[in-house]
């Protein structure tokens, strides 16, 4: 019998808790995640509060990140923005790994012809840059949190179909394939119960530096002005929104960079240490 | 070979069909009127519906689009911008130059930092010099591009006042653009010519270079570095043609009037022959650079070039 420790995920987990970088972003993730799920009880202040005796205060006891034009105090911003960002990153992620995990599935199973059609379509896709992909979708569909959700996880759809073709691909004349046909069981049935869940692991670690580069892209959108609208607190917007006074109040634009930095290292370490504990070569 | 390149560029006609299809129908469910836009929010309702008619805006979907890969293909006229009249073409003419010199600047940076640094962190793994470098290059990996441009101008411009702020027709105004860009492109490169070197080193060929008694330095500089290359290569092209697409923040923040600039400006405006020709001629580039990097890994890598032969 198969005890926890010794099953896949167990020794990956073991491995991943040797690797200093994984645990530290792990706990940032986990960090980020209880700010997010906390945020107004943590929060000294309600976001959208405005004081219009207190703008543009630097760092001080009562506002320890300073307060912006409109005296909204920054560190509540950051803190309420940490739930838009993670949300953009999990729901993006999360809708390009289904339809693109899907397609790629659907493709590598099937082969030939519904494999050349699925595939040219995800190529004609991969040729527009990904950030220039998510532009032109966010402008189509206009401002909104869901819309940028979208922009952002259609951007991603043809690299997880890739990456589920490809493994796919390699497991679909494996033994238990074949004997999930043998006794009957359908193609959905197939795909889904047998060979998908076989195919975690590269989903897994796409998966987590994609979220990374979801809201890295997603704050780059709101920065051009093609995300959300104020007054939500996203992190790239207050980065935007500071800009103009870069020079006397600087603090505007440090703090909401760097929350966007230390999610985006976090979620990288936790990533590159997934892909170290999943290489099937460092396993015993 | 020829016939791979030839082959391989016959693909490129039906991708680049599909790139149409999918900008001109996102195009065409954007919200707002081109011709509003042109004629301004006072205009009268009988001067925009002629407009637009004009403009062919009330045909059909597919019958514009139609006209539009006609005119491409036979007359090879991509439109006229909405807001400036001049062809699309002269538009994207003037502002791709500017793009790809960011561009090459950005990739240049990127190899003259990221391949030593990839090397010594590989020949010396584990060194203090080894993780100062990995955890800059993580850094470098998460550090959002417009919060860096940012930060720099803070730096250079505000508190040192060394460098200006915006515009790309110095030498000065172009070390924080092009280092703006190159950042993350150097993060990339210094990991994957680190990880491919790591891997070379670790080779039977190597070992007997040194069991000769070769020098390390020859062992290294010779012998494992141009085989560690060839995957730093093909990284490098894909990253060039990521950094043509992806100028478009660094532009905006330091006002340089690039392609990138110049989409996002006609996707405010509804300058809809600008975004379609804009986005077809970034994919366009974008393929070329993906085959040329293809093109190139084939004649550096003699087992792959075997095939095609």
């Amino acid at each position: 019998m198969q005890t926890k420790k010794n099953s896949l995920w167990g020794q990956v987990f073991a491995r991943l808790k040797k690797n200093r970088m994984a645990m530290i972003g792990l706990c940032i993730l986990f960090g980020l995640l209880a700010t997010a799920l906390l945020a107004d009880i943590i929060a000294p202040f309600p976001f959208d509060e405005q004081d219009l005796f207190a703008t543009l205060e630097g760092p001080s006891k009562l506002h320890w990140f300073g307060t912006d034009e409109f005296g909204r105090d920054i560190l509540s911003r950051i803190i309420h923005g940490s739930r838009i960002s993670l949300q953009v990153g999990f729901v993006a992620v999360g809708f390009s790994v289904m339809v693109g995990g899907f397609i790629g599935a659907v493709a590598g199973y099937y082969g030939g012809r519904t494999d050349n059609i699925l595939m040219r379509l995800m190529d004609i896709l991969l040729s527009i840059p990904q950030l220039l992909l998510a532009i032109s979708v966010a402008a189509s569909l206009g401002p909104g949190l869901l819309n940028l959700m979208l922009a952002v996880g259609i951007a991603a759809i043809p690299q997880y179909a890739r990456l589920v073709r490809a493994s796919v691909l390699s497991i679909r004349d494996q033994e238990f394939v074949e004997a999930a046909v043998s006794v009957g069981s359908s193609d959905l049935r197939i795909i889904f119960r047998h060979i998908l869940p076989n195919c975690m692991a590269p989903i897994i670690v796409q998966a987590t530096l994609g979220v990374a580069f979801a809201i890295l892209t997603a704050a780059g959108l709101s920065f051009i002005g093609l995300g959300l609208e104020p007054p939500t607190p996203e992190w790239g917007a207050m980065l935007s929104g500071g800009r103009e006074f870069i020079r006397d109040y600087p603090y505007m634009t440090i703090f909401p960079g760097m929350a966007i930095m230390i999610t985006i290292l976090g979620l990288n370490f936790l990533g590159d240490g997934l892909r170290d504990a999943l290489d099937p070569k460092l396993r015993n | 070979m020829l016939g791979y390149i030839l082959r391989r560029c016959a693909m490129l006609i039906p991708v680049i069909l599909g790139v149409v299809f999918i900008v001109f129908a996102l195009m065409y469910v954007t919200p707002g009127d081109p011709a509003r836009m042109v004629l301004g929010e006072q205009a009268p309702q009988v001067d925009v519906d002629n407009l637009r008619a004009e403009m062919g805006l009330n045909d059909p979907f597919l019958l514009q689009f139609g006209r539009y890969v006609y005119k491409a293909v036979v007359h090879a006229d991509i439109g006229r911008s909405y807001i400036t009249k001049r062809p699309v073409w002269n538009e994207l003419m003037t502002a791709f130059p500017v793009t790809l010199k960011l561009s090459a600047l950005a990739m240049g940076i990127a190899l003259l930092v990221g391949i030593p640094c990839g090397i010594v962190t590989a020949v010396r793994q584990y060194s203090i010099f080894d993780n100062i470098v990995t955890l800059f290059a993580l850094i470098g990996i998460s550090m959002p591009v417009f919060w860096l441009g940012l930060l720099l101008i803070l730096l250079f411009t505000v508190k040192l006042g060394w460098l200006p702020p915006s515009g790309f027709d110095s030498v000065q105004a172009m070390i924080m653009p092009a280092v703006t860009l190159g950042l993350q492109s150097v993060a990339i490169i210094t990991r994957m010519t680190r990880s491919s070197m790591l891997e070379v080193v670790r080779q039977d060929y190597i070992r007997t270079a040194r069991s000769k008694g070769q020098k390390e330095s020859v062992v290294i500089w010779k012998h494992a570095l141009p085989n560690a290359l060839v995957p730093v290569v093909t990284i490098a092209g894909i990253q060039f043609g990521i950094l043509l697409g992806g100028a478009v923040l660094t532009e905006i923040i330091f006002s340089i009037p690039g392609l990138g600039r110049l989409m996002v400006s006609s996707i405010e405006m509804r300058d809809y022959p600008m975004v379609q020709g804009g986005v077809l001629f970034i994919a366009l580039a974008f393929c070329l650079v993906n085959l040329g990097v293809d093109l190139l890994y084939a004649w550096l890598d003699p087992r792959i070039k075997s095939q095609y032969s």
